[in-house]
């Protein structure tokens, strides 16, 4: 069960950071896995009233705010005209419209959960986290940080030409996912490069980068022994959902699909 | 503490815990028609708007609403009996304990989603969950609303071009 002694809706973000500090505090995103937890927390700090819940474009990225909902990102035009439909598909098979009109990005990214689905399609893309206190860093490196009292401000996904796709299987509807996984390809200094990131293996997500030139007209033989060597560089568990041998296979086979569908489409 | 809040469109006063849930809070200010289902977040019986957008209310924090506006099935009474007939008339609802929940989210659909095709619906509303229909039902109630929804206001634009 939860308890909460106190409740403060910061006014400044200095505020949210001192008050973080101390051990029994916890800043709440939108609740949803804190209300489910055993805590005694002394002090929940609120930033809903920091101006955290906009998604802001510019030149060349999309910054968006830890306070932004999963339904915000779900609807982004400027997301997807960059991305296509995968980061919506990435968010729309989470529970129900009401839960994603309430779930944040900064609380599905800062928790690191071992089955999110947002932190496993953003890791794929070109993306930073930005820090109260520990500044800009890549989300590959915020993913393997321990948990620390720094507040996480936004995610910005910086613009590149990049094709991307997200596919996640789940038992039933609304369920965590068996696994989840996302590939992006696309010219990095001249090369062209493949992301590959598998969450819900139930580990947290990781990243895999290859440097593959892969012709469009590749075969699905080929491209099959792509997927199985992209989808054999993961660890996998077992837990009630499936076991680590039947994830790997599912990685496998999303991971070939993922990649056939951005060849046929033509990069 | 003590907050100050919108109530289906009545300034509210209430005195709450640091942890009080809203759904907690607006049971005691009178709005039964809040249940409480899974308080896991997801079943949906527990759905009200927020500022007009459908959230679950087990999960929200009542000291967080200050300065908002909560709207119940008790704020929409006319238009949720209006759809309600509709469940009714299509055997869409056995013990009825998610309708509540079920009809603020069809709800906030129709205010969404302009002429929601069935896959729509049925990703719009696949947070509410109902252990006795089967949905079937409920899909055709959503769906025979709008037809006559669609023919009121066919009715209505003859109406006026006739005057």
């Amino acid at each position: 069960m939860l308890t909460i002694s106190n409740y403060v809706k910061a006014k400044t973000l200095e505020e949210a950071y001192e008050l973080n500090q101390a051990r029994s505090s916890r800043i709440m995103g939108g609740m949803m896995w804190m209300r489910l937890g055993n805590a005694r927390v002394k002090t929940v700090i609120d930033l809903s009233d920091l101006g955290l819940d906009q998604i802001e474009e510019s030149d060349n990225v999309i910054k968006i705010g830890a306070m932004c909902t999963l339904r915000q990102i779900e609807e982004c035009e400027a997301l997807k005209e960059l991305y296509g439909d995968g980061i919506a598909e990435s968010v729309r098979h989470i529970v129900g419209v009401q839960f994603r009109n309430q779930a944040t990005v900064g609380g599905s990214i800062h928790g690191r959960f071992g089955f999110s689905d947002v932190l496993t399609a953003f890791l794929a893309l070109d993306t930073f986290v930005e820090l109260y206190n520990g500044g800009t860093i890549r989300l590959s490196e915020f993913v393997n940080r321990k948990p620390d009292k720094d507040i996480l401000l936004s995610v910005i996904v910086r613009k590149s030409k990049r094709k991307f796709r997200y596919e996640s299987i789940r038992q039933t509807k609304t369920d965590f996912p068996v696994i989840a996984c996302s590939v992006v390809t696309g010219m990095v200094h001249g090369k062209e490069t493949w992301y590959f990131s598998v969450g819900a293996r139930p580990m947290k997500a990781a990243l895999l980068e290859k440097q593959w030139e892969i012709p469009d007209h590749a075969s699905e033989e080929m491209i099959a022994e792509y997927a199985r060597q992209a989808a054999s560089e993961f660890t996998y568990g077992t837990n009630m959902r499936g076991s680590a041998e039947y994830r790997r296979h599912l990685a496998e086979v999303l991971i070939r699909r993922e990649m056939s569908s951005i060849l046929a489409e033509g990069r | 503490m003590e907050i100050q809040f919108v109530l289906n469109q009545k300034q509210v006063t209430a005195e709450v815990g640091a942890d009080t849930v809203l759904l907690d809070m607006l049971r005691d200010l009178g709005c039964k028609s809040v249940k409480c289902g899974c308080e896991t977040t997801n079943c949906g019986l527990c759905t009200v708007w927020i500022d007009g957008k459908s959230r679950l209310s087990c999960s929200v924090l009542a000291a967080s609403i200050a300065g908002h506006e909560v709207t119940t099935l008790e704020g929409v009474e006319k238009e949720a009996a209006e759809f309600g007939a509709f469940l009714a008339g299509e055997g869409a609802e056995q013990c009825g304990f998610c309708s509540p929940g079920f009809i603020m989210n069809v709800l906030a659909m129709f205010r969404e989603l302009e002429n929601p095709d069935i896959d729509e619906i049925k990703e719009y509303l696949a947070g509410n969950l109902c252990r006795c229909t089967g949905y079937m039902g409920q899909l055709r109630a959503i769906q025979k609303y709008m037809q006559a929804k669609a023919e009121q206001t066919k009715d209505q634009k003859r109406g006026e071009a006739t005057a």
